[in-house]
């Protein structure tokens, strides 16, 4: 039971709380870059949350078995960017050979999530927290999920400042970033809210 | 040749072209390590020395490297780098390692980096590849300290550390925190268009070229619209 409430505490506060882009900063050029449509905005997120599981169940092994039992820990960052690159690269042969239609609709997402921050973000984040395996599963999924919440809100919003007369200068990035700061102002809320839950 | 020389090279990068606000890349680690004005300092200057370095081994190695293998060697080499400045930092200012935390690693995935090494040193020389570094790396320094004054000053009534008391009544303590960090820069963005009268080349024009977002995004073509309007 203690192991379950654990894990539930790690999956909200990274949604809500720790979310990666509204508090954390962390694949933002994603978020500004393709939320401008609904669907698009679904495509991107259910990819970063795939390749972020994927991600974390491969280096984090990597982590523990590998560069800690040799001592090449500050390789890590070479190490990861790599995994990640190849996993993406794999993921989209795999997707185009065994499921085309799948591929139609995500491919096009696939090679930009190799320069994702977010998702070199997760696996030296899990790493740092000193997460164990489901641990680290779980805070991956959250990240992921968070990162979809945050990316489907904010599709809704942009139609709308799309439709609104805005003054020159603020005109293109400027007003999206002063309307993705109300977005991150409300997610400010749910600080606290996970552990009073199960205080 | 005017407007190649190398001065220009060098001089573009502070605000014609300023890789923050006017070709919006590395919006992570703007967003992230603004709220004081040491970290910021210390970030454009690591992010600095990492594209310095990679730009001109990139420019090296452009004749060697095969085109269609070309992004994983670019951001191979770019890990390399962020390793070394991390190490350094971590051995001789452990204070500053602490702030930046993983923010410091993820300079490898700062599109800034790749996007210069892709639209710059690939296809000049070495000379010409690290002012454009230089400058484009000072760019990022100025930006990033730029915003940090706006946050610490006002958000925390301090400077670099140094406790500002006749401001401490009036602090606005939502600057510092991150939905302050996503205002603060849609302000700049929205001054370095008035101040350069909305003639700064527009995102599209060359930035997506190097863009690994390119494909998907619209932020060039929404730019694009509201310059017809």
């Amino acid at each position: 039971m203690e192991v379950f409430k654990t894990l539930i505490v790690i999956l909200l506060s990274s949604v809500l709380v720790n979310n990666y882009v509204l508090s954390r900063f962390l694949g933002i050029c994603p978020f500004l870059g393709v939320s401008k449509k609904l669907n698009q905005a679904v495509g991107m997120g259910i990819s970063v949350t795939a390749v972020m599981l994927l991600a974390t169940a491969v280096t984090w092994p990597i982590q523990y078995f590998l560069l800690d039992k040799v001592g090449l820990g500050y390789m890590q960052t070479i190490i990861f960017i790599l995994v990640i690159a190849t996993l993406v690269q794999i993921l989209e042969l795999l997707l185009k050979k065994f499921s085309p239609a799948l591929h139609k609709g995500l491919g096009v997402y696939l090679p930009l999530i190799t320069t994702n921050c977010a998702v070199l973000g997760v696996a030296i984040n899990n790493i740092n927290d000193g997460y164990n395996f489901l641990e680290s599963m779980v805070s991956s999924l959250g990240c992921g999920l968070g990162f979809l919440l945050a990316m489907v809100l904010f599709s809704g919003l942009r139609s709308r400042i799309d439709e609104s007369r805005v003054p020159a200068p603020f005109r293109g990035l400027a007003v999206t970033l002063i309307a993705a700061s109300f977005i991150s102002l409300a997610f400010m809320g749910f600080a606290g809210v996970v552990d009073a839950l199960f205080a | 040749m005017k407007n190649n020389s190398n001065m220009s090279v060098l001089l573009k990068g502070i605000l014609k072209e300023n890789p923050v606000l006017v070709l919006i890349l590395g919006t992570c680690p703007t967003l992230a390590t603004t709220n004081n004005v040491a970290g910021a300092f210390g970030m454009g200057i690591a992010a600095m020395v990492v594209l310095v370095c990679s730009n001109m081994l990139i420019s090296l190695l452009r004749k060697i490297i095969p085109d269609s293998v070309r992004i994983p060697c670019y951001i191979v080499i770019i890990a390399g780098f962020v390793t070394i400045v991390q190490m350094f930092v971590q051995a001789y200012f452990p204070a500053l390692y602490e702030m930046l935390g993983v923010y410091l690693a993820l300079i490898t995935v700062n599109c800034i980096i790749l996007g210069r090494a892709e639209m710059f040193a690939s296809k000049n020389n070495v000379l010409r590849s690290a002012l454009d570094g230089i400058g484009m790396g000072l760019g990022f320094t100025v930006a990033l300290c730029a915003m940090a004054f706006v946050r610490e000053v006002f958000g925390n009534a301090s400077f670099a550390g140094i406790a500002i008391p006749f401001l401490e009544p009036y602090k606005i303590a939502f600057l510092v925190k991150a939905p302050g960090g996503m205002l603060v820069y849609g302000l700049l963005i929205a001054l370095v268009y008035v101040l350069t009268q909305g003639k700064a080349p527009l995102k599209k024009d060359f930035s997506c070229a190097g863009c690994p977002s390119a494909g998907s995004c619209h932020t060039g073509a929404c730019m694009k619209k509201g310059e017809e309007q």
